[in-house]
């Protein structure tokens, strides 16, 4: 595998007939943390999609870590946290209820946590610092807090592979600290992660890799490389280059309506 | 008479021990599944299945199969057709779901009016737990037992299921599975039900304890145990006070279920009306 992590070749995924992804090709280094950047519905989330299993390819294949999608689903190799969870946020479930979840391809039929399924659970806890508050119902945590629960899941769920879409989006600053701290440490104890973001700003903080997409992957590789005007403006259609880009943070609705995709 | 007459008093027939025991037995099963139901948002499949699953049980009845089985085809069968024609039409859910119970059960009526001679609709649309037969008490401890014991293994994956699906597909549980297990059971339980308080109020035992629970607990598994309870005492009771006052058993069963339900919505501990009132008016005077 050569430290290889994430495999992509030729995927092209439709749904319905229309392409969503056209021929995406792709090799991520294990060990890394990689921005995924487009705009809205260039395919960033039918890409996450596909890495899940959740829609197959047309065309093309996906190893993650040498093993097909399959394989992958069933030893929770990948963890995957969404930008909002969809779930009802009354169910009579716990904090720490929650977080064990991400311990469920772990166990055996019953579902039953063995005590080191109970360690990690509280390590993860403990590295979003929300330990204190395990006992809660989930519905009573404010944003930050649940999704740095959903993040303890992902932890949880020692996958080596994270992906995270949008997790700063409207989240507090203690919050966005913690994770990018925590981002940090998963990459240092062999992690890869990818995380979907508008926020161009942060790439060039901690991001080690850029993915710049639209339709179908346009460039990759190290960010001092890759993240270049000129690149961007392909990715963007050409908006990027008019505004300067350190430290700025670009969103979609500083862009004209009509470059969004439906 | 008091209270120890009101209670032994009936016990003296066979009928009476017998009825009580199996809705009992009832009130515990679909209790049980009202958990599921009521957080995966189900009740109106749960309303549509039960309703669908009429023409199986007059069809069953002819053949002379259990009536379990032919339920169970039609329960699940109208499920599908509700998914194919929602993928299919432009039509929304909830009127597919309307379209297609109601269709399944004019078909049974049909059928029912045309062999009249062998089958009581009033016992399937209102249920006949008085006068219920040995085979369908031991239908009803067989579909009990298959209902519980499959919701004691997959509990926690289904719990998963109704929370966040998404996860439960991205950790390699198969989703399209645990639907059709929990459909199956809402299948087999309607059946159940069906004997107690019949077709039309079945879907009160597969919500109404579920709901009372789930205002009075923040845990699934005291809700699980309070839905139990509120369903068992409901279906006891109920078969007594309908015995004392010679009126419908399923109706006072579930007159019982929504009266502890109300009884829930204004006390509850944490998500009654009444603390609830009480923590707004205590902001109030702390703004003022």
């Amino acid at each position: 595998m050569d430290g290889i992590s994430i495999q992509i070749e030729n995927v092209t995924v439709a749904y319905h007939g229309k392409v969503a992804l056209h021929s995406a090709s792709l090799n991520l280094k294990a060990g890394t943390i990689c921005g995924l950047v487009g705009m809205n519905g260039a395919g960033k989330s039918t890409l996450f999609k596909a890495m899940m299993g959740f829609v197959k390819p047309v065309s093309g294949s996906i190893l993650i870590n040498g093993l097909p999608i399959r394989r992958v689903q069933k030893s929770s190799l990948v963890a995957y946290v969404p930008q909002s969870e969809d779930v009802d946020w009354n169910f009579p479930v716990s904090v720490y209820d929650v977080v064990m979840m991400g311990r469920y391809g772990y166990m055996n039929l019953l579902r039953m946590p063995r005590s080191l399924d109970r360690r990690i659970v509280r390590e993860s806890l403990e590295r979003v610092d929300l330990w204190q508050l395990r006992d809660r119902q989930i519905g009573e945590l404010s944003g930050g807090q649940k999704k740095r629960a959903f993040f303890a899941r992902a932890l949880a769920q020692q996958g080596t592979v994270l992906l995270l879409d949008e997790p700063f989006a409207g989240v507090d600053i203690k919050t966005e600290k913690l994770m990018i701290d925590l981002l940090i440490e998963l990459r240092q104890a062999g992690q890869t992660i990818l995380i979907s973001t508008h926020d161009l700003a942060s790439i060039t903080t901690f991001c080690d890799q850029v993915v710049l997409i639209n339709r179908s992957i346009l460039a990759y590789g190290d960010t001092s490389e890759v993240f270049t005007e000129e690149n961007l403006s392909r990715t963007f259609g050409g908006f990027v280059g008019e505004l300067p880009l350190a430290k700025r943070r670009l969103t979609q609705g500083s862009m004209s309506p009509d470059q969004e995709q439906p | 008479m008091d209270l120890v007459q009101w209670f032994v008093a009936p016990l003296q027939h066979e009928f009476m021990l017998k009825a009580i025991l199996v809705s009992a037995l009832v009130g515990i099963v679909c209790s049980a599944l009202s958990c599921y139901t009521i957080l995966k948002g189900w009740a109106l499949m749960g309303d549509a299945v039960s309703h669908a699953v009429m023409p199986g049980v007059v069809i069953a009845y002819v053949l002379n199969i259990p009536l379990a089985v032919g339920a169970f085809v039609f329960g699940v069968g109208s499920v599908m057709a509700i998914g194919f024609i929602k993928a299919k039409t432009r039509v929304k859910e909830d009127t597919v779901i309307g379209l297609v119970f109601t269709g399944f059960f004019a078909l049974g009526l049909v059928l029912v009016s045309k062999v009249r001679s062998s089958i009581d609709l009033t016992h399937i649309l209102f249920g006949n737990v008085l006068g219920i037969s040995d085979a369908d008490i031991v239908q009803t401890v067989i579909i009990s037992g298959i209902t519980l014991v499959t919701l004691a293994i997959l509990r926690k994956d289904l719990i998963l299921f109704c929370f966040d699906s998404t996860h439960a597909r991205s950790i390699g549980l198969n989703i399209t599975f645990l639907y059709y297990v929990l459909l199956s059971l809402l299948s087999l339980t309607a059946v159940a039900g069906l004997q107690t308080v019949g077709i039309i109020l079945v879907v009160a035992m597969l919500v109404t304890p579920g709901a009372t629970a789930f205002l009075l607990s923040d845990r699934f598994d005291q809700m699980m145990l309070i839905a139990m309870v509120t369903g068992v005492f409901s279906s006891v009771i109920g078969t007594y006070i309908s015995y004392h006052i010679d009126g419908s058993t399923g109706g006072c069963i579930v007159v019982l279920q929504t009266l502890l339900f109300v009884m829930a919505m204004i006390f509850a501990p944490k998500h009654g009306l009444l603390v609830r009132a009480r923590t707004s008016q205590a902001l109030n005077k702390t703004v003022v």
